[in-house]
């Protein structure tokens, strides 16, 4: 992967962006236990295949959402947080 | 072609291996499996069958022995850790090493270097102080040099870095420090345990791992089903193709940590030079190639290509470290999964379920611990029990929030 798709910017090369982490669901703190607190905390899937991730193109300061092959390295679709899609 | 030569290749009747045999097929049954042929896995069936009489143990790898992370470091050993976990954990694993080539009876070209950690301000300074205090209270030969000191033991070092980066301040000091033939650990291992006993099945996948109550029964390969009752997971950057196989969350990600090596040079270097500031470690190996390391790649993969990006970033910084190396040309770059924790610790030993082990989160500094988390495993594996020295690295730490935050890791911005 040398280029990434920004929703706003279109394509761009890959040292524009900054990788943010997964995608994940905060719970509410005040109605979890300690243990899924912590789950939601320190654990991720990790797993090959393909997962959503926070990048963050830095020129126009654009935090979206990637979904991408982190075995194979490929992108397959990049959207705004509920909103715009690219076609990438 | 000789005749005898051709007769030789379509004989049966090879002479033996040179370091161990290849066993016809697997057995239906066996006391353990440890997934992964790399230094920890091969450690770990060394110790079982010579610490506790164990030797009904199949390796199974997938590709070749060390062709993972153990074949693809930068083949540093040291113990000038932060933590009194972590540093009384890597001197263990120091100790082991230096008896290494004798126990093993396979030369293992380990040699003491001197290691330097260069701090390139004030603050980090101050950090390697700390490191240096923790380090000498547990008897652990660490110190804080000057600058005048690091120009004195490596004299090729520019200070300045070019006059565009932040000087050196100084730097911390290990002089146990070395670095080893990496392959060879793996080798001496994997000959020793097939010695005791011990089957190696390499271009053997795992494809399942059958449970029932909370307990490993058995596990699926592509060349079939063996029964277990223990089942050690020490394949480090492929972990979390594993852990999903008996529903175990953990907080491992894995990013791939690139390493390249010059063309080979007459010896000059015979320390080894780390700085955190410029993300770049090296030494001169014993075949006179320049040894470079980066920090890990800036996003998740698991994939071992290599990029332009790395090769320009540790050329450069090797360059302002050691103007004289302009001219010198990369010869070969390559890159390891590194699977990293949030704290910069491993994650070693029992695991809620049954006959079920880990020895992985080894990130960037798995290498060096080969001897200790061998033993220290085999000993977990055999008494069903954490062994002392890895009680605080068990994955339920995370739970319990009670994290070991190791930032005297390699490569680690901290």
């Amino acid at each position: 992967m040398k280029i990434i798709h920004c929703p706003i910017n279109g394509p761009r090369p890959l040292q524009e962006f900054h990788f943010g982490g997964q995608v994940r669901e905060m719970p509410v703190g005040s109605q979890v236990s300690d243990a899924e607190w912590a789950d939601y905390v320190f654990n991720r899937s990790g797993e090959p295949g393909i997962q959503s991730e926070w990048w963050y193109h830095t020129p126009s300061g654009t935090w979206f959402i990637a979904e991408r092959d982190c075995q194979s390295d490929e992108c397959i679709r990049t959207y705004l947080y509920g909103g715009r899609e690219s076609d990438a | 072609m000789p005749h005898r030569l051709l007769k030789f290749g379509v004989s049966k009747e090879h002479p033996e291996p040179r370091m161990f045999h290849t066993p016809a097929q697997l057995k239906d049954a066996y006391d353990v499996v440890i997934i992964g042929g790399g230094g920890h896995g091969l450690g770990a069936a060394y110790y079982l069958a010579r610490d506790h009489g164990i030797t009904n143990v199949a390796v199974i790898e997938k590709g070749y022995i060390g062709g993972g992370g153990t074949g693809r470091n930068t083949a540093i050993v040291r113990s000038n850790y932060l933590t009194n976990e972590g540093a009384r954990f890597y001197q263990a694993s120091i100790d082991l090493f230096q008896d290494l080539s004798r126990e093993l009876d396979l030369n293992l070209f380990y040699s003491e270097r001197g290691h330097f950690t260069l701090a390139h301000s004030p603050a980090s300074l101050r950090t390697q102080r700390w490191r240096a205090e923790v380090n000498k209270h547990l008897g652990i030969d660490s110190e804080v040099i000057g600058p005048s000191e690091v120009k004195r033991l490596v004299p090729e070092i520019d200070l300045q870095c070019g006059g565009h980066l932040p000087s050196i301040h100084g730097a911390l000091y290990h002089p146990p420090g070395a670095v080893a033939r990496h392959d060879a650990v793996a080798w001496g291992y994997a000959r020793g345990a097939d010695r005791a006993g011990v089957e190696i099945h390499q271009q053997t996948e795992v494809t399942d791992i059958e449970m029932r109550d909370n307990a490993v029964v058995g596990v699926h390969t592509d060349k079939g089903f063996i029964k277990t009752r223990k089942v050690l997971s020490a394949v480090a950057g492929w972990t979390t193709a594993i852990t999903p196989m008996v529903g175990l969350r953990t907080p491992l990600t894995v990013h791939p940590l690139q390493a390249a090596v010059s063309e080979p040079l007459k010896p000059w270097l015979d320390k080894i030079v780390v700085s955190a500031s410029l993300h770049l470690y090296v030494s001169q190996s014993s075949r006179g190639e320049l040894v470079a390391g980066a920090s890990l790649d800036p996003y998740e993969l698991i994939s071992m290509r290599s990029t332009l990006d790395f090769t320009e970033g540790v050329s450069g910084h090797l360059v302002d470290l050691f103007p004289m190396l302009g001219d010198i040309k990369i010869m070969r770059q390559w890159a390891g999964l590194s699977d990293m924790t949030p704290d910069f610790s491993p994650i070693m030993g029992t695991t809620p379920i049954d006959g079920f082990y880990i020895d992985a989160g080894w990130g960037t500094w798995g290498f060096k611990a080969t001897p200790i988390s061998g033993k220290t495993m085999a000993a977990t594996l055999a008494e069903d029990n954490d062994h002392e020295l890895i009680k605080p690295f068990n994955l339920s730490r995370f739970s319990r929030w009670q994290l070991v935050g190791e930032k005297g890791a390699a490569s680690v911005g901290h």
